[in-house]
């Protein structure tokens, strides 16, 4: 639990709860989540559309609208520190695109517009470059150093190099052009330059192949692999396809309705599918034994939801237990992790195709 | 490339939108119901003396070949002579178009000044006291009209603080005449005293009429940055940690500044129909005062050459907007 256990997870999200002010009243978008990313793991975070993901990876980004969104408890373990006890300054500084980068869902807007894509990556640079120490970062008055020539001209090699990394084809004329200039694969492919120039830590990848063709995510996705094993970065990659969390990540946690239900690695997750939700996840991928099945009942409204279980309304499972206690995350063996007080028999099971 | 494809292309617009206006206020001037040459002529002249005059003045002739010569000899800088004076009036406008054009550039470039950052601060601090004190500051320069507020700075900064002069554009003789901008000729002369005299002169005029159009250029960036402050890419930027001064002051600004020069090209007409106002109370000698002076004495050709004139600056004002936008927005370029 101490020592060793701080140095094989990089990250450690705990109790963590998210409130947001909405026009209809208080919605409770995380309801104390756990998850845990180890150190160089892609993690797969899958759920619906407003099931909290996004919310999550916001939280540990230190992003959260300011004027909407509060934190109501819970600990953001990052290598040993609490990035929710961190001012935002400092978050900024230190923590976002140094220690932590982001890569974005939509690679056509994600880019301003009236810069020359080189002069973004080099702003970044100015900023993020893994050259500067933490000192450097926590100056007073926060100046990139002196960005010195020497600097800039080592920089823009380890530019030049990543984009070759990340097979763009002539790095110094895609520079010199505008966003609206390349292709949204090739945004894509610059956007996870970015994400790693900064050699960080961890990479939080949300939805980052939703907006691109279905041919060109398998390209992206397997690039995203290849470099993060590679360069030993972990990755958060949030996602609401069950097959592309499969193919690209070690571990995959499952929310519903802000709580994570179930967290085991990929292999585990297909094969013993242990949480009711999940199990219903995996029915309903289609198959040519029983067509496609869907979740009887729908999402729940998350400013009145309902007690005990988020999921209980909608599950085959439920029993009286379910629904007046919130399940407490228990692992069944192995770090696989479920919340849940009436877990799915081996009958019940989801094959995996 | 792209850039020269688009300046080319606006110039080729700028002849017809020329000609256009030269059609317009040749039709405004000779379907208004009055005779200038009866007017130039006087009361006691005899209809003989007035069709002579009118034959001299070349107005006897058909309205098409009226038109022709009057295109011709605008192209060529002829704007006839002024039915009162009987002076060429290119000549008065070449004297009094850099007046004009001195103290509306002053004025543009203190709006923006001051206007670009105040719309951004407002922006920023979004509905906070700040913001709704901005607000008042800018609806009042919207609301006010330019001869009031005129007058009240005059009270105050000339006659009951004597801060600066009352009227005028320059105490005694003004610079050597180089650019006809007196503010840079004194300066090419190295005569400090013309200049702060210059300068002095400049100062009231110069913050009247750019009081309301800073107003439009706080409201136009603030709604620009708000635009651009909630966009993908200032998420994107925020989530990678840059920092705040930098994507406000770098990565916000330059999208937000697309519409504010839009704008700052438009305020260009309503500060030279506000200079005729402001020049009149402040006695500057620019195109406003002459075009006051001209419409007072029925100087119908004075009239046009100060009508073609302001708007031929206007459309330069604005082919230059176009030309900057293609370098502040590249996508306007493809």
């Amino acid at each position: 639990m101490t020592a060793n256990s701080r140095s094989d997870d990089l990250l450690r999200v705990r109790d963590l709860s998210v409130s947001f002010a909405t026009d209809g009243g208080v919605a409770r978008v995380l309801d104390h989540v756990n998850m845990t990313i180890g150190r160089g793991r892609i993690v797969g975070l899958v759920g619906e559309s407003g099931c909290g993901k996004t919310t999550l990876a916001r939280a540990i980004l230190g992003v959260l609208p300011s004027n909407s969104a509060r934190v109501d408890s819970g600990t953001i373990d990052f290598d040993g520190t609490d990035l929710l006890q961190k001012s935002p300054e400092w978050l900024a500084r230190n923590v976002r695109g140094r220690q932590i980068s982001f890569i974005p869902q939509d690679p056509f807007s994600s880019f301003n517009p009236v810069f020359p894509i080189g002069s973004q990556i080099m702003e970044l640079m100015k900023w993020k470059s893994p050259e500067l120490s933490e000192e450097d970062v926590l100056r007073p008055r926060w100046r990139p150093g002196s960005y010195s020539r020497a600097r800039r001209n080592a920089d823009y090699e380890r530019v030049l190099i990543l984009l070759r990394k990340v097979q763009l084809p002539e790095p110094e004329a895609i520079l010199r052009k505008y966003p609206h200039e390349v292709s949204g694969g090739q945004r894509q492919r610059l956007m996870i330059a970015m994400a790693l120039l900064p050699e960080p830590k961890l990479v939080i990848a949300d939805e980052a192949t939703t907006a691109l063709d279905v041919t060109i995510q398998a390209q992206i996705l397997m690039l995203l692999r290849e470099l993060a094993t590679d360069l030993g970065v972990s990755v958060l990659f949030t996602t609401h396809d069950l097959g592309t969390a499969y193919e690209i990540c070690d571990r995959i946690t499952v929310m519903y309705a802000g709580q994570e239900m179930e967290s085991a690695t990929s292999n585990e997750f297909f094969n013993h599918p242990t949480h009711p939700y999940t199990n219903s996840l995996l029915r309903s991928l289609p198959s040519r034994e029983h067509g496609i099945q869907g979740i009887r009942g729908e999402i729940p409204s998350l400013i009145d939801p309902p007690t005990g279980c988020r999921f209980n309304p909608r599950c085959d499972n439920s029993v009286a237990v379910c629904r007046q206690d919130r399940p407490d995350p228990t692992d069944m063996g192995d770090g696989h992790i479920v919340r849940c007080f009436n877990p799915v028999s081996a009958e019940q099971r989801a094959k995996a195709s | 490339m792209k850039l020269l494809v688009l300046v080319l292309n606006r110039f080729f617009w700028f002849f017809p939108t020329v000609l256009g206006l030269m059609l317009v206020t040749f039709t405004i001037s000779h379907v208004i119901p009055a005779d200038p040459v009866a007017f130039v002529a006087g009361d006691n002249a005899t209809n003989e003396q007035i069709e002579a005059l009118r034959a001299q003045l070349g107005l006897d002739q058909p309205v098409h070949v009226q038109l022709y010569r009057y295109v011709l000899s605008v192209v060529q800088g002829d704007f006839g002579v002024s039915l009162y004076t009987l002076r060429p009036i290119s000549h008065d406008l070449a004297s009094r178009v850099p007046a004009t054009l001195e103290l509306t550039f002053v004025a543009v470039l203190l709006s923006a000044a001051i206007g670009i950052p105040l719309g951004v601060i407002s922006a920023v601090n979004r509905n906070s006291l700040l913001d709704h004190l901005l607000r008042v500051f800018t609806v009042s320069g919207l609301a006010i009209a330019a001869f009031w507020l005129a007058i009240l700075l005059q009270l105050l900064f000339a006659m009951e603080l004597g801060w600066t002069p009352l009227q005028g554009r320059v105490d005694g003789w003004g610079p050597d005449e180089v650019t006809r901008f007196y503010l840079i000729d004194s300066l090419l002369m190295g005569d400090l005293d013309i200049f702060l005299s210059a300068a002095s002169h400049m100062m009231l005029p110069a913050i009247t009429l750019a009081y309301p159009a800073m107003a439009t250029i706080v409201r136009f960036t603030r709604a620009g940055v708000l635009e651009a402050i909630n966009s993908n890419y200032v998420m994107y930027e925020e989530a990678m940690g840059f920092p705040r001064r930098v994507i406000v002051w770098k990565f916000v600004l330059r999208n937000a500044l697309i519409g504010t020069v839009t704008q700052i090209g438009l305020i260009f007409g309503i500060l030279i129909a506000n200079a005729v106002v402001v020049e009149a109370v402040f006695d500057w000698p620019g195109l406003g005062l002459y075009a006051v002076q001209s419409i007072l004495q029925s100087d119908y050709n004075a009239i046009m050459g100060f009508t073609v004139v302001a708007g031929v600056i206007f459309i330069v004002v604005n082919l230059i907007v176009d030309i900057a936008h293609g370098f502040i927005d590249p996508r306007e370029s493809r």
